[in-house]
């Protein structure tokens, strides 16, 4: 064969990802394009009226196999689901009711947040954005902490390295290369670690974005590269973008594989993800996932989305919900009735009340802890600023500001 | 300080929105790009209308990549046009900086003045509004750290309109720094009246030109005789709101705004502090290494004799900005202003 990737010439020697690329296209009887390229169709498990479609026609195939995840899997992702769109709900409440700053609403979105943070197993990382509140939350992390951003604290809220999920990322893409980063530290020390590298569509726009599935793929580092792609960068649609056949195509150009999903089917998103979370562990390799899915609400509360979108096209989505779609299909598959769907519900509430009670007090916060983690060890400016607004906080407050010494939380 | 009265109507952001509409009109070589300006009007709506009224080729969405969009603003400017490009937010334009600081800063001395570059970079920049992480740093001390860019920041609605015109038909590179606390501010200016005004004031020798022109031409917005108080941007109008408070003090505080940060008005200030005797310098941004510093130091070279005190600064604190619920405490504030007032060394 004078196939380029089986026979580099001379000189020109093909890294060894493309032996790997082909050694795993060769285990599905396939070639490394046919691997590598999405395929011909969206991976869609779940009718937008929740009946499950034919296998034929799921869009998988040698190489595309997705195998249905197994009940209490599904359950379990049901859960988390309701719970997911409740607290997007709870906190869109809570920005209107100016309790929150401001709050990148998932709604819509949920069967990704949580295909993201199910896929994972407890080792594993996840590089969530401004977006991914309900994904964070999904992992583990408290619902509370994860808000502390949103409500207009100055930090991130939770700790990185307990939950192993990184500091919510706003500067567009700037977070897949840390995760190829921790992909290639875990590689080095032999760790079997996979991460969860996530963007939106627009996002796929930025340099960063290329770097991180470039960098990943010499690297042959297992970052799942999950974009979601909800059709809209604020208000720019994603033709503006890219004019790609699919954001799923942009894996083969860097030597990974894309393959695309709808991102409204729970089944079919936590099929596709815990696949590729399996595949980077198992041959150490990068592999994207593009979930075509919708947001429902505005880009936030700031955003005004009747400049740019009709309220037909919102329409049109909210008929493939994701909700609605898991819970026809687990109800006709048995595994839900009425008494399961009150306990779920019950248990999303509970969720939703703490945040409401949480968002209604007002915080202590220290203002002098502004200066304590900026170095190691303040330097000496910084310690003559903290003394400085401690001074204006003790004339302003008419005593010893309380917390001087001890600024941290 | 100004009282709102009924003629003061047009906002400083609607005085940025027509003098970009104004240089479309004037000439067909002024394109604007950038993320969202198109159908939505831009993150604050200072495009608005503008694709509507000049079509997509004059005004257009790209993609969402700043160093993309800077770099085809060099491109474009390389091939006859004036490219008015928007950075979203401040820190959002970090992308953008090798762009800015390798190439259109560079471009006129490495082709030896053959290849100008005659770009403007709008950024929102500053705090106050509440913004989130990210959406409130004060960087102009990076691009005016960086030789070949000029640095415009309005502090008025009359210099939104004539300070943009005027960037946008510079030869050079302008970083346009838009005060976004500023602009919902409004002003009793007469959009028509500045428009006659801008293109009557070509020739920037004359005394009460408006325009920056290669000196910087700052002003005088509150005369003094006490202590001179200079500042730009977003800090102009709290400096103006601490000599108010100062003169009841007894306090006679000259304000100075320095509208341009590059070309810097060494003799503005030379003249003012040579007058007073004392300097304090304002600006949000931290005082580390900053503009505030640069100003500092002149000050120091030329007026050490004239100096009845040290200069002193009001700065925010050497930190990552606290938004938002904290950046109260780092913002520079009237309060802090007047205490640094009382430090002056006054020999009652
Ligand atoms: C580098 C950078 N540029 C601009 C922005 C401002 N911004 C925030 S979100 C956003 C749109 C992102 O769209 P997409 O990637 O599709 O994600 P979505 O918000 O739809 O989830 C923009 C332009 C930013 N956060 N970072
Ligand atoms: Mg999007």
């Amino acid at each position: 064969m004078d196939d380029p990737i089986t026979s580099p010439e001379q000189g020109h020697q093909k890294a060894e990802q493309a032996s790997r690329i082909l050694e795993t296209s060769r285990t599905f009887g396939i070639s490394p394009e046919q691997y590598m390229l999405p395929a011909q169709q969206q991976i869609r498990m779940l009718d937008p009226d929740g009946s499950l479609v034919p296998e034929d026609q799921q869009g998988t195939g040698p190489g595309h196999e997705y195998p249905i995840p197994e009940d209490d899997v599904l359950l379990k992702a049901y859960t988390t689901l309701v719970a997911g769109r409740r607290i997007n709900d709870q906190n869109y409440a809570l920005v209107r009711q100016g309790r929150m700053a401001v709050y990148p609403s998932s709604h819509g979105q949920e069967a990704c947040q949580v295909g993201a943070a199910l896929c994972l197993g407890e080792g594993d990382w996840m590089f969530p954005t401004y977006r991914d509140s309900v994904a964070v939350i999904s992992r583990g992390v408290d619902p509370l902490d994860v808000m502390v951003s949103f409500r207009g604290d100055w930090h991130c809220g939770y700790d990185p390295k307990v939950y192993r999920v990184g500091a919510m990322s706003t500067p567009l893409t700037t977070q897949l290369l840390h995760a190829v980063g921790v992909a290639h530290a875990a590689k080095l020390r032999g760790e079997d670690t996979v991460v969860l590298a996530m963007c939106g569509d627009g996002a796929t726009s930025e340099g960063d974005f290329h770097e991180a599935l470039n960098f990943a793929a010499v690297f042959e580092v297992p970052v799942v590269f999950f974009v979601q792609n909800n059709g809209y960068a604020i208000s720019v649609p994603l033709s503006n973008q890219s004019a790609a056949p699919s954001l799923a195509h942009k894996a083969i150009g860097y030597g990974l594989a894309g393959e695309q999903v709808d991102g409204n089917d729970m089944v079919a998103v936590l099929a596709t993800l815990r696949r590729a979370v399996h595949l980077a562990r198992e041959n150490s390799m990068p592999l994207l996932l593009e979930a075509v899915t919708y947001r429902m609400q505005a880009h936030t509360n700031a955003d005004d989305e009747t400049r740019y979108r009709d309220r037909e096209e919102v329409e049109q989505w909210k008929r493939k919900d994701p909700l609605l779609r898991m819970q026809k299909f687990l109800t006709a598959k048995g595994l839900l009735d009425e008494a399961a769907e009150t306990q779920i519900a019950a248990a999303a509430e509970e969720v939703a009340a703490s945040l409401r009670q949480a968002m209604s007090a007002e915080p202590e916060e220290d203002p002098l802890e502004i200066f304590d983690h900026v170095y190691t060890e303040p330097t000496a400016q910084l310690s003559a600023q903290r003394a400085q607004l401690a001074d204006e906080l003790d004339r302003a407050h008419g005593e010893a500001w309380a917390g001087t010494e001890e600024g941290t939380r | 300080m100004s009282t709102a009265t009924a003629t003061e109507t047009t906002t400083f952001a609607s005085a940025l929105n027509t003098a970009m509409s104004d240089a479309m009109e004037a000439d067909d070589s002024v394109v604007v790009f950038g993320e969202d300006v198109g159908t939505l009007g831009g993150v604050f709506r200072i495009t608005d209308g503008l694709t509507k009224r000049f079509g997509e080729n004059r005004c257009f969405d790209t993609p969402l990549a700043e160093s993309g969009i800077a770099g085809t603003a060099v491109g474009m400017a390389i091939n006859g046009m004036r490219p008015v490009i928007e950075m979203q937010f401040d820190a959002f334009a970090y992308p953008a900086l090798e762009q800015v600081f390798s190439h259109i800063a560079k471009m006129a001395n490495r082709t030896r003045g053959r290849v100008r570059l005659p770009i403007v970079i709008r950024i929102p920049y500053g705090g106050g509004v509440g913004g989130v992480e990210h959406h409130c740093d004060s960087s102009e001390a990076y691009y005016a750290h960086t030789a070949g860019l000029k640095v415009f920041t309005p502090a008025t609605v009359a210099d939104a309109y004539l300070m943009l015109r005027e960037a946008i038909d510079t030869e050079d590179p302008v970083v346009f720094f838009e005060p976004k606390k500023l602009y919902w501010s409004k002003a009793g200016e007469d959009l028509s009246a500045l428009r006659q005004q801008y293109e009557s004031s070509a020739d920037t020798a004359e005394a009460d030109s408006p325009r920056v022109g290669p000196t910087g031409n700052a002003k005088v917005v509150r005369e003094g005789t006490d202590v001179s108080i200079i500042s730009y941007g977003p800090s102009v109008s709290t400096v103006l709101k601490a000599a108010e408070a100062a003169a009841e003090d007894g306090i006679s505080a000259e304000v100075l705004d320095l509208r341009s940060v590059v070309p810097f008005d060494e003799e503005a200030l030379v003249t003012t502090v040579e007058k007073t005797g004392r300097a304090v310098v304002v600006a949000e941004a931290q005082g580390f290494v900053s503009v505030a510093s640069e100003i500092t130091a002149r000050i120091q070279e030329r007026c050490f004799h004239s100096l009845a005190s040290p200069v002193l600064r009001v700065t925010g604190f050497d930190i990552p900005y606290p938004a938002p619920k904290l950046e109260e405490h780092h913002l520079p504030d009237v309060e802090r202003i007047l205490d640094t007032l009382d430090e002056l060394q006054w020999e009652d």
